[in-house]
Order: C-alpha cells, then sequence, then structure tokens
C-alpha cells in the first residue's frame, strides 16, 4: 500500500514569525482514514489547509514537501497547484452554517465545482448531484436541489456538503472537524455517512478532530500533534491499547467516558505538559527562520 | 521576539503620529495666526499681486507662498481659515456625535419603541438629499459660522446613529449584557458600563471621520459662498477665488487644497489610530 | 432536605420574528410546555438534551432573564414567577449563572478584577477587592491575573473567571449554561474538577446544563432529559445511567461515541 499523500518535514511559520507546524511528516494511503488528533492550537487544522492551499494569508510554509499523488505540490506554480488540488482532493469544512453561501439554491453550489472546474456539462453535474444527494440519505433530492441553505437543518447542510465534497470522485478528502457543531445523535448518522462514503469510494480520508471517541470510531490510524509537532503516530487498535507517548496517555485519561463514572475526565498533569512543551523547544533548536 | 503583531502596531503608531502632528501643526498655526502669521491675511496691495511663492523667480522674501489677485498673502489667508475650519471641525463634530450616539446607543440597546421611532426617523432624514438639505437651512438662517455647524448637525447625526444603534445591538445581544441584569444591574446603568465602553472606539473613529467631513463641508459651503461672511477667509473660499486665476496663479489653488486634503485625511487616519488604542483587545 | 426550586407547569413561548408579518404581531413558538420539577438543596441537577430542547431557555427562567409564560417558579419558597427587575434585584445574589461562551460573557475592556468586583458593588458589598482574591483563590487562579483582560487568558482560565465571578457572592444556586463545551478536553476535566470541589466546598445548589452525558454523570447527582420542549426522565444519575427508561435517553447514549475502537457502533450498516 503506497502513500497517496505523503507530507515530508512540513513546515509552516506565521510570516517572520514563530512555527506553527514543526517538521511534520505523515502519510496517507489510499483508502486509509488518518485521524489528526490535538488540542486547539496543536496545528491539526493547519495541515489540511497546508495540503489544500487554503493557509491564511498571515502563514506561510518555510519548509518541506507534500506529495500528493506523486506531485510535490509546493513546487506546482500556483495555477497548476489549484488544478492539481481541485481535480485530486476535497474539503468537508467544520461549520455548515458559513460554509454554504446563503443566497444561492443548494444544486448550483454544487454543481458549480464539477462545471467550472472539471468541464462537465450543467445535465451531467445535476445528475450527478442528484445521485450524490440520494447517497447522502437526503428526502427528495430534487426539492433540496432547488433549496436555500437556510431552509435545511444542520444535519442536513452537513449532508449537502458530504455530497458536495464527494461529488467530483476525489480521492482525497479532508474533514476539518466536521461534526464539532452538530448533536450527538446528529454526530452518529453523518460519521456513519461519512464512514460509509469513504468505505463505497475508497478515498484516502485525513479527519481533523480533538475527540478521541470520533477518532476511535472513525479512523483506521491516527497522528497527535502538540503545539505543531507530531508526537505520536500508529493504528487506531494499538493507540487505544496503549498510546506510547506520556501525552497521548494523558489526553486519553481526560476524555469522559459515560459508561464508568471514575473513568475519564482527568485534567492533564503539569508534567506532562512541561515535558511536552519542552520537547517542542527541543525541536525549535538550531532552526532559523529562512 | 519579532512577530506579525508587532508589526502592525509600529506602523499604527507611525501613522498615529503623523495624523496627530499634522493637526497639532495646523491648531497651533490656527491658534497663534494673529500673532504668527506674516501679513494681515485681509491687506490688499496691488503691487505685491501674483507673488509666487519663496522657491520660484520673483519671489519677495516674507511672502513664503506667494500672494493672490488682490496681493493678499497666501499662508496667512490659509492660517487665519484654518480657525474657521478647526472650529467648524471641533463644534459641528462633536454636537453631531453626541446627538447621534446618545440615540444610537438607546434605539440599539432598548429596542422597542424607542427604537422604532428614531429608526423611523433616520429612515425619513436620510431621504433628503444632504447637500440640497444643507443649502436650503442655511437659506432658511441666513450665513454664518452657526449655521453651518447646525447644518452639519442636523444632517450628519443619522450616520452615527445608524452605526452606533446597529453596534450596540450586537454587543447587546454579548452574554456580559445577560452577566450583568443577573448580578442585578439597571437597564440604564448596563447600558452605560458594559455597552457604552464597547462602542466607544467606534464612536471615536467615527468623530475624526466627522470633523474630516465637516472640515470639507465647510470648504463646500465657502466655495458656494455660503460659509460664513466674505471678509474672514475660508479654505473653500480660497479655492474659489483661485479656481479663477489658475493659469496666472496656480499656488492661490493649490496651497489651500493640499491643506485641505492633508487636513481631512489626517482626521480619518487619526481616527483608525486611536480606535485601535482604545481596544484593549488589540492593543 | 428543602426544595429550593418548585417549578410547576412551567410554559414558554417566544415570538417568531422569522416569520413576523409585516404588520401586526408575530407568531409564537412554544419552547416549554409544562414543566413540573423540583430542586433540592444542595442537589447537583444535570439538564441535558440537544439542540431546541429548550434546556438553556429552561434554564435562563431559572435566574429569571426569561419570564415565563405561564406556570408558576418558586425559588426558597418565593413566587417569583413575573417579578420584575427592581423586585429581583435583591435576590440576584442567592442565584447566580456561569455563561457558555467565556469569551462573549466577560466584557473585553474590563479587567478580570473589574469583571469580578462589578456584581459585588452593584449589590453593596463593602470588602470587593477582599472577596475578588477569595474567589480567584478559590479558582486557582494566581492573584496577579487581577490586571489581565479576558483575551489574554487561555479558554479555561477565562472559564475560570466567570466561575469566580459566580461564586464572589456566594450565591446559594447556580445555573451553569454548556460551561465545558467550548474546551479542549484538558482544560473541561479541570474545570469539572474544580465544580465539582466548589459545590462540596460551598455547599451550593448547581444545575448543570450539558449535551454531554459523559460530563453529567461525573458532576450530576441527578439528570433531567428534556427533548423537544418536554422533559422525557427525571432520575437519579445511577439509575438513569444503569436503565435508561425513556426511548429518546437511550437514543443520546448510544450515540456518545466512547474512546474504545470495540465499542459496537454499527458504523456500516444503512
Amino acid at each position: 500500500m503506497s502513500a497517496f499523500l505523503s507530507i515530508r518535514n512540513l513546515s509552516v511559520a506565521l510570516k517572520g514569525g514563530p512555527r506553527l507546524l514543526r517538521a511534520v511528516s505523515l502519510d496517507v494511503a489510499v483508502g486509509e482514514v488518518r485521524g489528526l488528533v490535538g488540542e486547539s492550537g496543536a496545528g491539526k487544522s493547519m495541515i489540511g489547509k497546508a495540503v489544500l492551499g487554503i493557509l491564511p494569508h498571515s502563514v506561510e510554509v518555510v519548509a518541506g514537501e507534500i506529495w500528493l499523488d506523486g506531485v510535490d505540490l509546493l513546487r506546482l506554480k500556483p495555477a497548476e497547484r489549484r488544478r492539481k488540488v481541485g481535480a485530486t482532493a476535497a474539503l468537508i469544512p467544520q461549520d455548515p452554517l458559513t460554509a454554504l453561501n446563503p443566497s444561492r439554491r443548494i444544486g448550483r453550489q454544487i454543481t458549480d465545482r464539477l462545471v467550472d472546474i472539471l468541464g462537465w456539462t450543467r445535465a451531467d453535474a445535476e445528475s450527478r448531484a442528484l445521485e450524490l444527494l440520494g447517497e447522502v440519505h437526503i428526502p427528495d433530492p430534487a426539492r433540496v436541489m432547488h433549496s436555500y441553505p437556510h431552509e435545511l437543518s444542520g444535519g442536513m447542510r452537513q449532508r449537502v456538503l458530504i455530497a458536495s465534497a464527494f461529488a467530483a470522485e476525489p480521492r482525497l478528502i479532508v474533514a476539518d472537524e466536521p461534526t464539532t457543531a452538530l448533536d450527538v445523535t446528529v454526530q452518529k448518522q453523518i460519521l456513519r455517512l461519512i464512514a460509509q462514503m469513504q468505505a463505497r469510494h475508497g478515498t484516502a480520508l485525513l479527519f481533523v478532530t480533538h475527540d478521541l471517541g470520533v477518532v476511535s470510531k472513525v479512523c483506521s490510524s491516527l497522528s497527535v500533534l502538540y503545539g505543531g509537532l507530531v508526537l505520536e503516530q500508529t493504528g487506531v487498535r494499538d493507540f487505544f491499547r496503549a498510546p506510547q507517548h506520556p501525552y497521548s496517555r494523558a489526553l486519553l485519561a481526560a476524555t469522559p467516558q459515560y459508561t464508568d463514572p471514575m473513568a475519564g475526565l482527568n485534567p492533564v498533569p503539569e508534567s506532562v505538559i512541561a515535558a511536552v512543551t519542552e520537547e517542542v523547544a527541543q525541536a525549535d533548536r538550531g532552526w532559523r527562520h529562512g | 521576539m519579532l512577530d506579525a503583531r508587532g508589526m502592525i502596531k509600529r506602523r499604527l503608531g507611525l501613522r498615529l503620529w503623523l495624523s496627530g502632528g499634522w493637526l497639532l501643526l495646523l491648531a497651533l498655526a490656527a491658534i497663534l495666526a494673529p500673532w504668527i502669521a506674516p501679513h494681515d491675511p485681509l491687506m490688499q496691495d496691488l503691487f505685491t499681486s501674483r507673488l509666487p511663492p519663496f522657491w520660484m523667480d520673483g519671489a519677495e522674501p516674507g511672502y513664503w507662498l506667494g500672494t493672490d489677485s488682490l496681493g493678499r498673502d497666501v499662508l496667512s489667508r490659509i492660517m487665519h481659515g484654518a480657525r474657521v475650519a478647526l472650529i467648524v471641525a471641533l463644534i459641528a463634530g462633536t454636537a453631531t456625535a453626541l446627538i447621534g450616539a446618545t440615540l444610537g446607543l438607546i434605539a440599539g440597546y432598548f429596542r422597542g419603541w424607542a427604537d422604532l421611532v428614531i429608526s423611523r426617523m433616520v429612515d425619513i432624514w436620510m431621504a433628503f438629499p444632504p447637500v440640497l438639505f444643507a443649502i436650503l437651512l442655511i437659506a432658511v438662517m441666513g450665513t454664518g459660522l452657526t449655521s453651518v455647524v447646525v447644518a452639519i448637525i442636523v444632517i450628519d447625526w443619522t450616520r452615527f446613529a445608524r452605526v452606533v444603534r446597529a453596534e450596540a445591538m450586537s454587543q447587546g445581544a454579548m452574554d456580559y449584557v445577560a452577566s450583568a441584569q443577573v448580578a442585578g444591574q439597571r437597564r440604564l446603568g448596563t447600558m452605560l458600563t458594559e455597552i457604552l465602553p464597547n462602542v466607544l472606539p467606534t464612536i471615536v473613529a467615527l468623530l475624526t471621520l466627522e470633523m474630516g467631513i465637516a472640515v470639507i463641508v465647510e470648504a463646500i459651503l465657502g466655495f458656494v459662498n455660503l460659509s460664513v461672511s466674505t471678509d474672514s477667509p475660508t479654505w473653500g473660499g480660497m479655492i474659489a477665488e483661485g479656481r479663477a486665476s489658475v493659469h496666472r496663479a496656480w499656488w492661490v489653488l493649490v496651497f489651500p487644497l493640499i491643506t485641505l486634503f492633508l487636513t481631512v485625511l489626517s482626521f480619518s487616519q487619526l481616527g483608525e489610530g486611536l480606535k485601535d488604542r482604545f481596544d484593549p483587545v488589540l492593543r | 432536605m428543602a426544595d429550593l426550586y418548585t417549578v410547576t407547569d412551567l410554559h414558554l413561548s417566544l415570538p417568531d420574528m422569522v416569520h413576523k408579518p409585516l404588520l401586526g404581531s408575530a407568531p409564537r413558538i412554544d419552547i416549554l410546555h409544562g414543566l413540573n420539577f423540583t430542586i433540592a438543596s444542595g442537589e447537583v441537577l444535570g439538564i441535558v438534551g440537544g439542540s431546541g430542547s429548550g434546556k438553556s431557555t429552561l434554564g435562563r427562567v431559572l435566574v429569571r432573564l426569561l419570564e415565563p409564560t405561564r406556570g408558576q417558579v418558586l425559588f426558597d419558597g418565593q413566587d417569583i414567577t413575573h417579578l420584575d427587575e427592581a423586585a429581583l434585584r435583591p435576590l440576584r445574589r442567592r442565584f447566580q449563572m456561569i455563561f457558555q461562551d467565556p469569551m462573549s460573557s466577560l466584557n473585553p475592556r474590563r479587567t478580570v478584577a473589574a469583571i469580578i468586583a462589578a456584581p459585588l458593588k452593584l449589590q453593596g458589598f463593602d470588602d470587593t477587592s477582599r472577596r475578588v482574591d477569595r474567589a480567584l483563590d478559590h479558582v486557582g487562579l494566581p492573584r496577579a491575573f487581577r490586571g489581565r483582560y479576558p483575551h489574554e487568558l487561555s479558554g479555561g482560565q477565562r472559564q475560570r473567571v466567570g466561575i469566580a465571578r459566580a461564586i464572589a457572592m456566594e450565591p446559594e444556586f447556580i445555573l451553569a449554561d454548556e460551561i465545558v463545551s467550548g474546551l479542549d478536553v484538558s482544560s473541561q476535566a479541570q474545570v469539572l474538577k474544580l465544580l465539582d470541589d466548589l459545590v462540596r466546598e460551598l455547599g451550593l445548589t448547581l444545575a448543570f446544563i450539558s449535551h454531554d452525558l459523559s460530563v453529567i454523570r461525573r458532576l450530576c447527582s441527578q439528570v433531567m432529559v428534556l427533548h423537544q420542549g418536554r422533559i422525557v426522565e427525571h432520575r437519579p444519575t445511577q439509575a438513569l445511567f444503569d436503565a435508561p427508561q425513556a426511548a429518546y435517553t437511550r437514543e443520546l447514549l448510544d450515540s456518545i461515541p466512547l474512546p474504545d475502537p470495540d465499542q459496537p457502533w454499527a458504523m456500516l450498516e444503512t
């Protein structure tokens, strides 16, 4: 199994400032679901954004390579890169409320990408969109095609975004905390749907989340991040059986578990934070801003 | 450590210093004009008419920026004109802010019928074309400094009312307002202690912008001869006169124009700079 | 144990501005449909439900930020259902609230000390400075934080300031509205442990609103499950988790992803 996405020593920094990602290396194979786990500020979303080329303006890639489907994205010209990413990868965003344009109909928002970037005919794109809306279990897809975002519930909107992400048969999908804004009952449906779609289409999936419970349900492997540094990369079963890094162990111990009133919810000890902060400082030693 | 925020901060500082510096210089020139202006701004002398500024051939020492077609010193006239401009900016700007912001705050925070009345009034007000409105007002009240100030207040309070109302509404929805209520704070107290400080940076930015606008409005009214009486110099009046002789004496037009431009620009930049200074979130 | 709150047939409806006709008044949406329950003194009640269940609305009724349309709310025997602001003011120090989003519930232009002191001054306490220090000690924040602004603090620290503000008045009842949902798991664990300690130390009565049953299990002695403005289950925590009665409670429990890859979760069935 070869890596479809391979990130090598990727460093991303605030322009003229400190690093946000510190020499991150990770691989995602075809059909693999890799979880990117960490707390806020760990840089987990930044990795997905760097791959898709949607980093904020204040941030730049300072070193490393991003190989997608055999091509180093960072060596491409901006226009070539957009074309390559547009044809190969897609995003399922976090907030279904702001990710859809409120003043345009759902159908148009799904088909535009197919027509404009991939050059499909409008009719082909529309029948594809209908098919996908059915596939994500949206009742009455034809009506939803003509609806505006505000006429749908949060869960429905997230289904639309998933359909939209899979529309162009991408081979890599970045899901950036796709269920954080949803109720648990809806979250379960959406996670199940993402897992089904991923399995059916054989897509490689980079799944950004802060919730280890979610990781254990959808991911096959995971990378634990802290301060832009990858602390541990392993298979999901190995991780939950025996996390290697002390920070991973502490994170798992802090995750709530309703089945056992005494398990979980243990604060991460100060000593662990101090040790992992030192590890981050260690990584910065000898690093100069290019 | 050098980071992006630091760089932004320093740039903002420079902006604040440059605009503040120019306005301070102008204020000093205006206040001290009777004593430091090189000449009487009204004294005509046809023997010294259309003297060029100091670096050109034929310039006379003492007439730094040259003279107009009646031989009046341009620099002295700009300095005296600054008095009118700054008085209008200060009085009209502050009064407009006070009236507009108060109404906006009440409408945005208390909502209900107060909002209904104020918002309708703003809507109706904004339906009048502003320049026509100003000219009409002055035609009724007669020319003079008071008329100019009143015209600006009457026209522009809606700008404050609208912006402050929207801002107060969004602040009013924040949980710290609910929190003040849980603590037993009175409505009026909440408005003054919780909402007002958060709206203040916006009011300050708008206020300086309004001062710039007041300077322009005064210049426009001066240009069409509706500002203060013709015997005290105004920038607008100078520009109007300079226009007539622009081919023979461009400096009569250009220097007041530059002054006007720098002043209005400084006011708006000062507002932006102050807004950032006022804001602990950005500081 | 006496009942601190007695709620009878509580109804609440709000005007629906989205469907307001151009003329005339807006139609009303019913949020709460006749709730009956009591909160005993010293109890820690978990209120759980999905979005639109009415849990936050119910919370805001308890601290009287909202006025019920019908029914009755008794606080310590006193009818507070329709009291106006002036009449509520002396009661305010007895029930306090901690908000979901510490960023929006702390005035960004005030220092930590000023934020905690403001309600104390309003209620006429004279030793505010000492009380601010004591509240900071209670929530485990260094006194040096007095002069800081909210944006200079981390999420967990901000939420501690929110807690300090609520306990500084030594209230009998605190409403905590989703106070850990915006926090990282590590700070979430810290804040919950802190709340647990404070309840015991200060003898508080607490209503803890959350969408997350795992958090509730750790902290609460009673759980009330709300669904579409109705109470579907209200029982002691242990009993509810051991044998959930209502279908909706079971659905909620089944939906929680445990950090365990072997938990049967029916991921791939349709």
